[in-house]
C-alpha cells in the first residue's frame, strides 16, 4: 500500500494512475455502449439484458463499487495533478500561443469536468431516478422488473434531453481521442511506426464510442426507436 | 623570469611515465585537506575539476555562464583526434605527434606534444565510458573522418556536435562530483584577480554577477582553464562572453604570457553580413572532406556560381597543394582565401568570400549521404544566410577562431607563478604557431583529465594545506582594487558604449594584426590601441550599478582588459620577425608561403609584465627539436 | 525594417518562494519600444543589441538577456517571442532566429521563460539552475577518470547510438519548460534518461537513474506532462517526445523492480 501511495505521489506515478484508470473507464464505456445498443433491437432484448445485470446481485455491487473507486481515483488524481501543474506555472504570458497541441489535449480538464457533471446527471436520471421519476418508475408487464426500454425511449423522446446527451458525446469524443493515445505514451509505448497508428486508432475508437452513444441518444428523434407507451 | 620547462629526461616515449613516477604524491587521506580552485568549466576546467574531486581534493569551480555546461567548448563541431589507428591506415602516436609539431610550424614543445598524442588514446576510452555517443558504423564500432593537416582518418566525431557531446561528458562527471559534495560550483561568477602570497598562487577574487558581491576564495592551488582571447578582434567564432580577463590578471600578477601573436584564423566561416554583426559562425573544417573550395578565374565575376563553367573556376587549394588539396591546414587555407580576395576574385557583395562547393560530392554520394554527414551544419548555414547549400555553394571567409598563445607553462602545466596551473586553450603549450583541426578538444581533455590532476600533486605535496585564508591582507587589497575599478567604470558616464570601443579595437586588430601583418601596420596599431584605451577610460558609458546583474559593466571590465592585452599581442607580432603558422609577416614570405627563421626564432616568446604593457619584457624559451627534423612545412 | 517591441522589464530578481500572478505584476512590466533601423539579415539578438545601444545612448539601462555562443549550441539564450519559446522558426534557438522571419512593422512580444522552477533574475534572464540540480542527481555514468576498457571493446548498434545521440543533443535551454502549459521538464529529463538507456555504458545504473532523476525533477517544482507536445514543437534540437515515453517506461520498470 505504501508503495502504491508513494508511486501515486510522484509525477509519473500520477500520470500512470490517470492512464490506467482512464483505460478501465474506457473499457466500461465500451461495455456500456455494447449493452445499450440492444435498445435498437427492441424492448425485449434490452430489458432482458437489464434483468441479467440486476440478477447478478452482490456481483453487481462489487462491479459498481469497483467502478466507483476507479472513477474517484481518476478524478482525485486529475485534481491533484492539475493543481500541481497550475502551481508550476503561476505566471501567464502576456502573449500566449499554441504551436502543435490539439484542442482535445488542451481541454482535458474542461472536458473531464464536463463529463463529471454529465455522469452525475446521468446517474440521477437513469440510476437513481431523481430527475425524471415518472420514466424511472415504469415497470415491464411480464417479469415486473424495470422497464428500461420504456424509461430510455420516453426520456429520449424529449428533444432537450436527447440533444443534451448527444452534446455530451462530443465532449466524450474529445476526452477519449486524446486520452486513449495518451495512455500509450504515458505507459511508455512510443514507436516510429506504431505511434501514428495508435493516434489514428485513438481517434477512431473515440469516434465510434461517442458516435454510438450519440446514436442511442438521438435514436427516438431519428425514428430508430419507438417510444413505449 | 624562470623559464625552465622542467622536461623529464629520457627518450620522448618515456618522459610522461618518468614524470609521473618522479612526482611526489599526496596520500589519499591528506588529499581532502587541499583545496583547488578551478576557473572555467569547459573541457579542460570541467575535466580537471571532476578528476581532481574524484581523487579526493576539495574543489571549487567557477564559471561566468549560468551553468557549467555552456562553456564555449560546446561549440566545437567537427571532432577530436586520437591515434587509435582503428582504420589501419598507418596512424600511430608518433604520427599524431609528428603531424601536430609540423602543423604547428615547429613552434611547439616536443615533449608536451608527444604526451598529448599518447593521452589522445585514453581520452576516447574515457569519453565512451562516460556515455558520449560518438558516431558509429554498422558494425557498432567507432567511425572516423579526416581533418586538415593529416593524411589519415583519426578524427572521432558525434555528428557536427562533437564538442558538445564531449563537454556534456565532462559536465556530467563534474555534476556527479558536485552531488558528492566534492566540488562546489559557482555559476555566474567571474574571476577578476589572482591573489599571490609569498610568490605562490593562493586564491582568486571573483564577482558574483547576480548580486554584484566581490569576494575572495582562498585555495592551495589555482587552475586556470579560461579559454582563449580571440574576442580581442571583436568579431570571432568565440562566444560573446569569452574574454582574456582571468589570464590577463594572472599575467599582471606575474605569470608569463607566451606567444600572444599566435592567433588562428579559421578558413571556413560564414562571411560578415553587415555592421550589426555580433559574431562569426564557423562551418566545420570537416566540410572540406567533401566540399571543394574555389573562386571564379575572372575578377568581379558576378554570375551566379552555378552558371560559372568548370574551366572558369579556380580550385586554388587543389591547384596549389595537390597532395593535401582541400584539406590543407587552416593557416594555409585562410591565407590562400585572402590572397584570392586580394586579387579581386572574391565573391559575394563584399568581395570577401570564396565558394565551398558540394556539387560534386552530392553527385558522387547522393544528397542523403551528405545530409547524414553534415545535415546540422547545412541547416545552420541556411538559417543564417537564407541560402540552400545543397543547391548552391556555400560562401565562406576566414575568421578569428582560436588562439595558440596563452599563459606560459612548464611541462607540468604550471605557470611562472608556483601553484598556478593553466590548462586548455588558456595555455600556450601544444599547438605551436598553428593548431590542427580536431586538436583543441584533444588538448583540453588531455590537460583536464590526465595532466593537471597528476602534476598538481607534485606541487601540493610541498605545501601546507590551508596555509592562507581569505582574510589575508592580499585578498583584502585585491577586493578593494576590484571594487574601486567597478566604481570608476560606473562613474565615467561618457558618450560611447562599451561595444563601440570593442568594435573599434577589433577593427584595429583585424586590419593591422589579422591574417597578414607588417611592421608599419603593427606600429600604427601600437599607437592607436593606447590612444583608444585612454579614450575608453575617459568616455565610456556604463549605466546601472554594481550591486545588480549588469551586463554592460561585465563587458566594460573585459573590454578594458582587451584594450591592454591587444597592445601586447601587437608587440609580440612586431617582435616576431618571421612568418610561422598563424603569424604571417608580409616581410617574410616566399610568394605567399610563410618563411620561418629557425635560426633566430625557434623559441617561445614569453612576456613579463612590468607595470605597463609598453614596458613588458620579452624573454625566450629556446625550443629543442630532438625527435623531429626542422623542415620547411610543405603541403604541396 | 521597423518593429514595435513589447519587452518584459524587471530590475530585481523574483522571490523564488512567493511566485503568484500578483507578485509577477509587482516584479516588472511590459515596456514598449520602437525600432526602425532593423535589417532582415540581423539575428534576433543582434536586433536586441541595436535596441540596447539606443537605450544606453538615451541613458536607459539596456535589456538584460542571456546569450553566449550565438550559434545555437550553448543553450544560454532563449526568450518567448509572441507566445512561442525561441520564436516562430522550427528547430531554431533565439540566437539563430533572423529578423527576416518577421514582417516589416511587426509587433513583437518578448518575455522571459515562465515557470516556478525558473525564477526571473532580471528582465529576460531566468535562473535555470534547477536543470543542473536534476542532472547532479544521476544524469551520468558513475565512472572515474582513469583507464577504462578500449573504446571499441563494446560495440553499440548504430541504431542505438543514433537514438542516444538524438536525446543527448539537448542543449538545456529550457524552452520545453517555457512552452509547456504546466512548466513540465519531462522533455529535458526524458532526454537524459533516454540518452543513457540506449547505451550499454548507461544501462548499469538505469534504475537508480530513472528514480533519482524523476524525484529530483518533482522536487524542483516542475509540472507534469499532459502529452500536449508543445515542448517538442519548440525544442531547438527537435528532441522527440519519444524520450518522455522512454522515461515513463524506465521509471515504471525501476519502481516495479524496487526492493
Amino acid at each position: 500500500m505504501s508503495w502504491l501511495s508513494s508511486f501515486w505521489r510522484t509525477s509519473i506515478g500520477g500520470k500512470m494512475t490517470m492512464a490506467v484508470t482512464g483505460l478501465l473507464l474506457f473499457g466500461f464505456v465500451v461495455a456500456h455502449l455494447l449493452g445499450n445498443l440492444q435498445l435498437l433491437q427492441g424492448p425485449d432484448a434490452i430489458n432482458e439484458y437489464a434483468k441479467m445485470l440486476h440478477d447478478l446481485g452482490p456481483l453487481l455491487w462489487v462491479a459498481r463499487i469497483g467502478l466507483l473507486v476507479v472513477f474517484v481515483v481518476h478524478v482525485v488524481t486529475a485534481v491533484r495533478l492539475s493543481q500541481a501543474n497550475k502551481q508550476a506555472r503561476p505566471v501567464p504570458y502576456a502573449s500566449e500561443a499554441t504551436v502543435q497541441a490539439t484542442m482535445a489535449s488542451r481541454s482535458m480538464v474542461l472536458s473531464g469536468l464536463s463529463l463529471l457533471v454529465f455522469v452525475i446527471y446521468h446517474l440521477l436520471h437513469f440510476t437513481l431516478g431523481v430527475t425524471n421519476p415518472g420514466h424511472f418508475a415504469m415497470k415491464t408487464s411480464g417479469a415486473g422488473g424495470f422497464d428500461v426500454y420504456a424509461m430510455v425511449s420516453n426520456s429520449f423522446a424529449n428533444p432537450a434531453i436527447a440533444l443534451a446527451y448527444a452534446a455530451f458525446q462530443l465532449v466524450l469524443f474529445l476526452h477519449l481521442s486524446h486520452g486513449i493515445q495518451s495512455f500509450a505514451q504515458t505507459v511508455g509505448i512510443h514507436h516510429k511506426r506504431y505511434t501514428p497508428m495508435i493516434k489514428t486508432l485513438s481517434f477512431l475508437l473515440a469516434l465510434v464510442v461517442a458516435g454510438g452513444n450519440a446514436l442511442l441518444a438521438l435514436s427516438v428523434q431519428v425514428g430508430l426507436v419507438e417510444v413505449a407507451r | 623570469m624562470n623559464l625552465d620547462a622542467r622536461i623529464p629526461d629520457g627518450p620522448i616515449q618515456e618522459k610522461w611515465d618518468r614524470r609521473k613516477f618522479e612526482l611526489k604524491l599526496v596520500n589519499p587521506a591528506n588529499k581532502r585537506k587541499y583545496k583547488v580552485l578551478v576557473v572555467g568549466s569547459g573541457l579542460a576546467g570541467a575535466a580537471a575539476a571532476a578528476s581532481m574531486a574524484e581523487l579526493g581534493y576539495q574543489v571549487e569551480c567557477f564559471c561566468y555562464q549560468d551553468s557549467p555546461r555552456r562553456a564555449h567548448s560546446i561549440a566545437a563541431q567537427g571532432g577530436i583526434n586520437a591515434a587509435k589507428n582503428y582504420r589501419n591506415d598507418g596512424d600511430s602516436v608518433w604520427r599524431l605527434f609528428y603531424d601536430t609539431v609540423k602543423g604547428g610550424d615547429f613552434r611547439a614543445r616536443e615533449a608536451n606534444v608527444y604526451r598529448l598524442a599518447q593521452c589522445s588514446v585514453n581520452i576516447i576510452d574515457q569519453a565512451v565510458a562516460q556515455g558520449v555517443p560518438f558516431a558509429r558504423d554498422y558494425s557498432g564500432l567507432l567511425d572516423n573522418r579526416s581533418f586538415g593537416g593529416a593524411q589519415v582518418s583519426r578524427t572521432f566525431y558525434a555528428r557536427g556536435q562533437t564538442g558538445q557531446q564531449l563537454l556534456l561528458g565532462a559536465y556530467a562527471a563534474l555534476s556527479r562530483q558536485i552531488h558528492a559534495g566534492q566540488v562546489k560550483m559557482f555559476n555566474r561568477t567571474e574571476m577578476l584577480d589572482l591573489v599571490v602570497v609569498d610568490g605562490h598562487a593562493k586564491g582568486i577574487v571573483v564577482r558574483d554577477m547576480v548580486s554584484g558581491e566581490v569576494r575572495a576564495h582562498a585555495g592551495d592551488a589555482v587552475v586556470l582553464a579560461t579559454g582563449g582571447y580571440g574576442n580581442v578582434f571583436y568579431l570571432s567564432t568565440n562566444a560573446k562572453g569569452c574574454n582574456v580577463t582571468a589570464a590577463w590578471r594572472a599575467h599582471k600578477r606575474g605569470a608569463g604570457f607566451a606567444n600572444p601573436c599566435y592567433t588562428q584564423i579559421h578558413p571556413t566561416c560564414i562571411p560578415v553580413s553587415g555592421d550589426h554583426q555580433s559574431k562569426l559562425t564557423l562551418m566545420s573544417e570537416s566540410l572540406r572532406n567533401d566540399g571543394r573550395v574555389w573562386v571564379p578565374k575572372k575578377p568581379k565575376d558576378t554570375r551566379p556560381p552555378n552558371q560559372i563553367p568548370e574551366d572558369e573556376r579556380d580550385y586554388y587549394l587543389e591547384r596549389k597543394y595537390p597532395s593535401f588539396g582541400n584539406l590543407a591546414p587552416r593557416d594555409i587555407a585562410s591565407r590562400a582565401a585572402k590572397e584570392a580576395c586580394d586579387k579581386g576574385l572574391g565573391i559575394g557583395e563584399t568581395g570577401l568570400g570564396v565558394y565551398l562547393d558540394f556539387r560534386d560530392a552530392i553527385a558522387r554520394l547522393g544528397k542523403e549521404a551528405i545530409k547524414a554527414r553534415y545535415g546540422n551544419l547545412f541547416h545552420m548555414y541556411s538559417k543564417i544566410t537564407a541560402e540552400d547549400p545543397y543547391s548552391q555553394p556555400m560562401r565562406i571567409y576566414p575568421a578569428v577562431h582560436y588562439t595558440m598563445g596563452g599563459l606560459w607553462v612548464d611541462y607540468d602545466l604550471q605557470s611562472t607563478i608556483p601553484g598556478l596551473f593553466v590548462a586548455g586553450e588558456a595555455n600556450f603549450s601544444d599547438h605551436g604557431a598553428n593548431r590542427l583541426g580536431a586538436s583543441a578538444l584533444m588538448q583540453g581533455l588531455c590537460d583536464g583529465y590526465f595532466v593537471v590532476p597528476a602534476t598538481i600533486a607534485g606541487y601540493l605535496a610541498g605545501q601546507k594545506p590551508g596555509g592562507v585564508d581569505g582574510k589575508h591582507p592580499a585578498f583584502r587589497a585585491s577586493i578593494k582594487e576590484i571594487e574601486d575599478r567597478v566604481k570608476q567604470l560606473l562613474s565615467i558616464q561618457g558618450g560611447r558604449t562599451v561595444d563601440e570601443f570593442h568594435k573599434a579595437l577589433g577593427k584595429i586588430m583585424w586590419d593591422k594584426c589579422g591574417m597578414a601583418r607588417n611592421e608599419q601596420g603593427l606600429n600604427e596599431a601600437l599607437r592607436e590601441i593606447p590612444a583608444l584605451r585612454e579614450e575608453f577610460w575617459r568616455d565610456v558609458k556604463v549605466l546601472g550599478d554594481g550591486m545588480t546583474l549588469n551586463q554592460s559593466l561585465e563587458k566594460a571590465g573585459r573590454v578594458a582588459d582587451f584594450l591592454e592585452f591587444g597592445e601586447l599581442l601587437c608587440r609580440d607580432a612586431l617582435e616576431r620577425r618571421e612568418s610561422c603558422g598563424g603569424h604571417f609577416r608580409e616581410e617574410w614570405q616566399d610568394d605567399g608561403e610563410a618563411r620561418r627563421d629557425d635560426e633566430h626564432f625557434a623559441h617561445v616568446a614569453v612576456w613579463e609584465y612590468q607595470g605597463d604593457v609598453k614596458d613588458a619584457v620579452r624573454h625566450q624559451e629556446e625550443l629543442q627539436f630532438e625527435n623531429v627534423q626542422l623542415a620547411v612545412r610543405s603541403y604541396k | 525594417m521597423k518593429v514595435t517591441l513589447h519587452i518584459w522589464r524587471q530590475s530585481q530578481p523574483s522571490d523564488r518562494h512567493a511566485q503568484s500572478a500578483r507578485d509577477f505584476q509587482r516584479d516588472g512590466r511590459m515596456v514598449r519600444y520602437e525600432l526602425d533601423d532593423v535589417s532582415p539579415d540581423m539575428s534576433f539578438l543582434e536586433m536586441l543589441d541595436v535596441l540596447n545601444e539606443h537605450l544606453i545612448k538615451k541613458g536607459e539601462e539596456p535589456v538584460a538577456f542571456d546569450h553566449d555562443c550565438r550559434e545555437g549550441i550553448c543553450g544560454a539564450c532563449g526568450v518567448v517571442i509572441n507566445g512561442v519559446a525561441h520564436g516562430p522558426e522550427k528547430g531554431t534557438t533565439t540566437c539563430q532566429l533572423h529578423m527576416r522571419s518577421f514582417r516589416d512593422g511587426a509587433e513583437i512580444y518578448v518575455e522571459p521563460w515562465r515557470a516556478k522552477a525558473f525564477p526571473v533574475v532580471r528582465d529576460l534572464i531566468v535562473d535555470r539552475s534547477a536543470f543542473d540540480r536534476v542532472v547532479q542527481n544521476g544524469a551520468y555514468v558513475s565512472v572515474n577518470t582513469g583507464a577504462p576498457q578500449d573504446a571499441n571493446a563494446t560495440p553499440v548498434p548504430k541504431a542505438d547510438a543514433d537514438k542516444a545521440f538524438d536525446a543527448a543533443t539537448c542543449i538545456g535551454c529550457g524552452a520545453c519548460v517555457a512552452a509547456c502549459k504546466n512548466a513540465s521538464a519531462m522533455l529535458f529529463v526524458g532526454a537524459k534518461v533516454s540518452h543513457f538507456v540506449h547505451l550499454p555504458q548507461g544501462r548499469v545504473e538505469r534504475e537508480e537513474r530513472a528514480r533519482n532523476l524523476v524525484t529530483a525533477m518533482d522536487e524542483e517544482g516542475f509540472g507534469n506532462c499532459t502529452n500536449q507536445y508543445e515542448c517538442e514543437a519548440v525544442c531547438p534540437k527537435e528532441i522527440p517526445v519519444r524520450v518522455i515515453a522512454d522515461m515513463n517506461r524506465e521509471f515504471l520498470r525501476a519502481k516495479v523492480r524496487e526492493e
